[in-house]
């Protein structure tokens, strides 16, 4: 049982990041119908930020959560320039263009910055200076540490936050309209650049945090670290209903509990060893080793992968639904 | 048409400059009229090009260029020297190749080496990028010696022009395992593989060498070389209470997985092949990498000679990380045999290889008829205070400790 809960919150550590990368995916989404897949580089950009930041602070003597918070401070900043240039310079040009046009811009945007990055900070793995003094905490026997549960807390800070932000604020009013009808919405007098430019700097703001987060967890930060992240969060975005702010929330948190039960359970529940009667020849070779495991825990992506498969089957439009603009 | 070829040398400068990122640029090779002309009447020149492959982007750039600066200091020590082989003043070429750790562009990095007739390969890295390339010099017959790739497969294909001057990982494996079955006396040992050539070789063997000594292994877990959350792996390890973890990858992955470990309250001894046998692994994960065993085929750079370590330092001002020493023997191998063979054709020197016995910068080097080195060292690592300090030697399946063995070398 320990075993599960452990499970369940590394599932919910990595979910909370996934949902915070997909609300950024989501938002985009939601406005203008892109899906743009340069959201995971400007994570990445927002962990290398916070990375040189942290690690020219790291021997000033101030408190780690200081120099971090320094460093997201730092990160978001760089990130939301990130993203309002993308948007000015390779989206809004082809804003009446066919679909597939701006979504082959946002892989070349993707391909830059990652090279970019790559120019900056080199290729090597960068190692987050290790200022935080982990501690752990017990919860019927499983551990979580310290930077676990402020990743956690952070993540529903910046859900409750956003939610207001949409539905309580003049600007996510204006959001709301944009998507629902660009044309009808400019004719009541909402800046429509304005708005979406806005949505790529709160989605970029949000990477940062994600990225300074993904960092200072995992203690690691390369420039190929956006695109897989990307790619989760994305489909995060996609199982939760794409378009949709709860959704994405919802989907981060299931898909990072799918993968870790996943991954945690896919080698025991493989193990052919454990029906060896049903051949001679299974027999013997688990007399042999003892285990025979079809699939192992490397098949965590493939899991979520395939769960993902299974939701857009039942359910096309995502566990919550899609929620885009009436183009009627 | 002077112009064209002024503008061409400059492009090639310039070209050569952004390409190699340390300094110190070996002029253009093709002997230009003006100024080599007075050399050219008096010796002929032969142009030898040796290829060098290596990652030198992704996770393991360090490393791969760890390798390509071994490869480059024998080669420009190879100029200096004024080798004559037929007759002629031979120049040698360093051609060093990216291959990304990555099977495809490895055998395309390969076959461009071949296209560009290189007269041999120091290379490649990482095994499983080796082991596919091998096959395409094989087929062109062009010597290949490895400094790193320490998967068995590699020589056990049957080819005559595949060397090694490390130890491999049937010897690397049983080495660690031994070591950790004698000294740490677990019970219960988890092995975790990276799914790669290498690291599924290494896990393979140390599985195999522990339950011959009677220590229960746990169903085998796997990761990728891409894997930074490794918490799900080892939460299921940690329910069945090993005594010791052994992981089969790389220092990239395996920083976050040991730290990763400590986190989840794993007090297991940790233990890693040669690819996690870094610094690095301190810089990863902090004070959870103190204690980590881990090995290496092969001596470390600390107790290669001293002349290579100290034409190392004042070429490339660090010291050498891991293969160097290694990828320095393989070039001067192959210079070795071309100096004997007199001769810089494969087909001519490739004999001599075989039958070669070469002091180098990591000892004696002879080989056997699979190509792999005879009676390689592999030396076992703890990390103490935020470095891998050798602790012991084993070699012909005898363990000895590091001081004993450092004398026994002439404290080289």
């Amino acid at each position: 049982m320990d075993i599960f809960i452990q499970q369940l919150i590394n599932g919910i550590t990595l979910g909370a990041v996934y949902a915070v990368v997909a609300l950024g995916y989501t938002m985009v989404y939601g406005i203008i119908q892109l899906i743009n897949f340069a959201h995971g580089e400007v994570v990445m950009i927002g962990a290398m930020v916070a990375f040189t930041v942290i690690n020219a602070l790291a021997g000033s003597g101030l408190p780690p959560l200081v120099v971090v918070l320094i460093g997201t401070g730092c990160a978001i900043p760089v990130c939301v320039l990130v993203g309002y240039t993308m948007e000015r310079l390779a989206y809004r040009p082809l804003r009446r263009a066919p679909r597939l046009a701006p979504l082959i811009t946002a892989i070349g945007v993707s391909i830059i910055l990652q090279h970019l990055a790559m120019l900056v900070w080199s290729r090597n793995v960068l190692a987050f200076p290790q200022i935080i003094d982990i501690k752990l905490y017990n919860i019927a026997g499983a551990t979580i540490t310290n930077v676990q549960i402020v990743i956690i807390l952070t993540c529903i800070l910046i859900m409750v936050a956003l939610a207001a932000l949409v539905y309580r604020t003049r600007l996510g009013t204006a959001m709301r309209a944009t998507a629902q009808n660009p044309q009808v919405a400019g004719l009541m007098g909402i800046d429509i650049n304005r708005v979406i430019a806005a949505t790529f700097a709160i989605g970029a703001a949000l990477a940062a945090v994600a990225g300074v987060m993904v960092g200072t967890y995992y203690g690691i930060a390369q420039y190929t670290m956006g695109s897989i992240l990307g790619l989760k969060a994305f489909t995060a975005a996609v199982l939760g209903g794409i378009g949709n702010v709860p959704g994405a929330m919802l989907g981060g948190v299931v898909l990072g509990i799918v993968e870790a039960l996943g991954a945690g359970y896919i080698g025991t529940y493989t193990d052919l060893c454990k029906i060896s009667g049903i051949s001679d020849w299974l027999t013997q070779r688990c007399a042999n080793d003892g285990h025979f495991v079809l699939f192992g825990s490397n098949y965590q992506d493939v899991f979520a992968f395939a769960v993902l498969i299974m939701v857009l089957v039942f359910r096309p439009s995502g566990l919550l639904g899609e929620r885009v603009g009436d183009r009627a | 048409m002077q112009h064209a070829k002024h503008l061409l040398t400059l492009l090639a400068t310039v070209a050569a400059v952004g390409l190699t990122a340390c300094g110190q640029e070996k002029k253009p090779e093709a002997p230009k009229p003006q100024a080599a002309a007075p050399a050219a009447e008096s010796t002929p020149t032969i142009d030898i090009k040796i290829g060098h492959v290596a990652p030198l982007t992704g996770s393991i750039a360090h490393l791969g260029k760890d390798n390509e600066n071994g490869a480059r200091l024998a080669i420009e020590q190879a100029n200096a020297a004024k080798i004559m082989i037929d007759g002629k003043l031979a120049h040698f070429e360093l051609i060093a190749e990216d291959d990304q750790a990555d099977p495809k562009v490895g055998t395309t990095v390969a076959q461009k080496l071949v296209d560009m007739k290189v007269a041999g390969v120091d290379g490649h890295l990482n095994s499983g990028v080796t082991i596919p390339a091998s096959a395409i010099y094989h087929q062109a017959g062009i010597p290949m010696i490895t400094g790193s790739a320490t998967n068995p497969q590699l020589t056990e294909q049957g080819f005559d022009n595949v060397f090694r001057v490390v130890g491999r990982d049937d010897q690397q494996g049983p080495a660690i395992a031994n070591y950790l079955a004698s000294a740490e006396k677990p019970k219960v040992v988890a092995v975790i593989d990276d799914s790669t050539a290498y690291g599924e070789g290494l896990a393979d063997q140390v599985a195999k060498t522990l339950k011959a000594a009677g220590v229960k292994v746990l169903a085998r877990e796997k990761g990728t070389d891409k894997q930074t959350d490794w918490k799900a792996v080892l939460t299921k390890i940690k329910g069945e209470k090993p005594d010791a973890v052994f992981y089969g990858g790389m220092d990239a992955t395996g920083g976050p997985l040991i730290k990763q470990g400590r986190e989840l309250g794993i007090k297991a001894v940790f233990s890693f092949g040669d690819g996690a046998c870094t610094d690095k692994m301190h810089e990863l994960a902090g004070e959870a990498a103190e204690g980590m065993l881990c090995s290496q085929a092969g001596i470390p750079p600390q107790a290669a000679s001293k002349a290579f370590l100290e034409a190392y330092k004042a070429r490339f001002n660090v010291d050498p990380i891991l293969y160097a020493p290694f990828t320095y023997d393989a070039a001067n191998l192959m210079i070795e045999a071309m100096k004997e063979a007199n001769s810089a054709d494969p087909a001519k020197y490739l004999p001599f290889l075989h039958k070669i016995s070469y002091k180098g910068a990591t000892g004696t080097i002879e080989f056997d008829a699979k190509g792999d080195r005879k009676d390689a060292e592999i030396t076992i690592f703890v990390m103490k205070d935020g470095k891998v300090e050798p602790t012991a030697v084993v070699k012909a399946g005898k363990t000895v400790p590091f001081d004993e063995f450092m004398k026994g070398m002439g404290g080289a």
